[in-house]
């Protein structure tokens, strides 16, 4: 029961709204010791357990070149390309990243997309883009807004259709666990089983990026509008 | 061979460059704290590999304790005007899609293709990281690629890495400070006292009781820990195999599969899966930290409800 300090930490020290790398530190440190283990060993399982996990931080390799891009007008590019499309709008253009971020992450194309190589320089300014021209200058709360949902949109479609393909991890995971536990089953049969999901994901958040454009549509204000409408005119 | 050591370089040099033009603003206040985070994880990066764990641990507790009792602030860096990035956005077009849409079209060709390639007998790079790496090499090319084209001052790549990483700040250490806590909570065996504590106190009479605990088990474990892939043994372990499986005839197939999603919607509503909730917020300068996480609190429970429903229809059908 007291190893469960750890868990005790991490909700209270993110309820009271402390640091969260502190906080986590805190917590992995608070555990280790409560588990038996010596301070020195404590440290030295958690730098450890750090520095195997370096790889979740190869993405930020990446933004030198998104850096450099931005620097000669990337998000403005962006922003230019999609005003063009008469019909876009910021829930349609999260709509179709959604469908394609699950259907390459289908296929097992899971690089595809992410937050800092796809979602900062392209999605994002896409969307905020599309929101403008059809409602004039956004405030910053609506640009937040479309930005979460942009971040939104590249989770929720590599979670769920990652698992369509048959070598993605969890997939092998799940079946090295099963197998342990003396059943075989097959990684395409385990695939099959993902797709259900696949099709209420992409229903649902459809429907919440629909109403999304709604809601922008509601929030703006009509003299925002009414500006767009004399300059398309003029 | 090329080993996921040379993506750890290549990060490390570039953290510390971004520490060493921190540490040279003098119009920032916070210049110090700002070198010396990112310096120190720039050396996890360049030397980690070879130190201690003990020493890697403390280092890591010194960057956590300079973020925290320090508080990083952000500099200015010099950067073009939004008139000059309008105009060579007029001017270059299209073209600027093509340095970004290098990084993941490279990445997987690399990660498809490098595979079988061989030097003097062995392959030319290390099988198992094959992803990672190549996401290195992608953005190596892509970088090459923009600066022969654009022509931009030789350093700006770097001034501009300073500029997102700082916008970024601690947010970007938080991933794999959750993974140690991971793993300490491996360690300590956390995991198997909350499968206990679930299978002691839970009403698991029908198998509707038994299929909804285990999904809704699978999205709170993976709320805590942050990972689905750490839930998945204890809970079904704990309550998807004896429970759903063996004593209500559940079919393991379609319990594992939809079990293991239910832990997805788990995924999109912690800030403990921190590269998918927070980094992001974090990269799109959001004032709320938690504000992706907001957004797709309604989209993971009525995936969780969905998944429920799926598991419940299907894993009992007669053939």
């Amino acid at each position: 029961m007291l190893s469960l300090i750890g868990i005790l930490i991490v909700v209270a020290g993110f309820a009271l709204r402390l640091n969260p790398l502190l906080v986590v530190t805190v917590a992995g440190i608070a555990t280790g010791l409560v588990s038996g283990r010596g301070p020195v060993e404590v440290v030295g399982l958690f730098g450890k357990a750090f520095i195997e996990s370096r790889y979740v931080a190869i993405v930020w390799l990446v933004l030198p070149v998104i850096g450099m891009l931005e620097r000669a007008g990337l998000k403005e590019r962006a922003h230019e390309t999609v005003g063009r499309i008469h019909a876009a709008t910021a829930g349609r253009v999260l709509l179709a990243y959604l469908a394609i971020r699950q259907i390459t992450a289908a296929l097992g194309l899971v690089s595809l997309g992410g937050h800092a190589q796809m979602v900062r320089p392209l999605v994002a300014p896409m969307a905020e883009g599309a929101a403008e021209h059809k409602l004039g200058t956004l405030d910053d709360d609506t640009r937040g807004l479309i930005r979460a949902h942009s971040a939104a949109v590249d989770n929720i479609g590599v979670f769920f259709g990652e698992d369509i393909f048959i070598a993605i991890g969890s997939i092998l995971l799940i079946k090295g666990f099963l197998e342990q536990n003396g059943t075989v089953v097959e990684p395409a049969q385990l695939a099959k089983w993902a797709i259900p999901t696949a099709l209420c994901a992409f229903v649902v958040h459809g429907v919440r990026l629909m109403l999304l454009d709604k809601k922008l549509a509601r929030t703006i204000p009509r003299s925002n509008l009414d500006n767009v409408n004399s300059t398309t005119a003029a | 061979m090329i080993k996921l050591e040379f993506t750890y370089v290549l990060m490390g040099l570039m953290l510390a460059g971004v520490s060493i033009i921190n540490l040279r603003d003098a119009a920032n206040p916070r210049r110090y704290v700002n070198a010396a985070f990112w310096g120190i994880y720039g050396i996890t990066f360049l030397v980690g590999s070879y130190l201690p764990d003990v020493v890697n641990g403390s280092l890591v507790i010194v960057m956590v304790l300079v973020a925290s009792i320090g508080k990083l602030g952000q500099g200015v860096t010099p950067t073009t005007s939004p008139e000059e990035r309008k105009a060579s956005a007029a001017r270059w077009g299209n073209k600027l899609y093509l340095p970004v849409l290098l990084v993941p079209i490279c990445t997987l060709l690399g990660s498809t293709y490098l595979k079988g390639v061989m030097f003097n007998g062995a392959p030319l790079v290390e099988p198992k990281q094959i992803t990672v790496i190549a996401l290195g090499i992608s953005t190596l090319i892509a970088l090459t690629v923009g600066v022969l084209m654009l022509r931009p001052p030789v350093l700006s790549p770097l001034f501009e890495s300073r500029r997102l990483m700082d916008s970024v700040g601690w947010a970007a250490v938080l991933p794999q400070s959750l993974a140690a806590l991971g793993a300490v909570f491996a360690a300590a065996g956390v995991g198997q006292v909350i499968a206990q504590l679930a299978s002691d106190h839970l009403p698991l009479g029908t198998p509707l009781a038994a299929v909804a605990t285990y999904a809704v088990g699978m999205a709170l474990f993976t709320i805590i820990m942050g990972n689905a892939f750490a839930a998945f043994p204890v809970m079904t372990a704990g309550i998807g195999l004896p429970l759903v499986v063996q004593h209500f005839g559940g079919d393991v197939v379609v319990v594992s599969a939809v079990g293991m999603l239910s832990g997805f919607c788990g995924t999109l509503m912690t800030p403990m899966a921190a590269n998918f909730n927070i980094v992001p917020a974090a990269l799109l300068e959001l004032k709320d930290k938690n504000a992706v996480i907001k957004v797709q609190i309604p989209t993971g429970l009525i995936l969780l409800l969905a998944n429920i429903t799926i598991m419940y229809l299907f894993a009992f059908r007669r053939a």
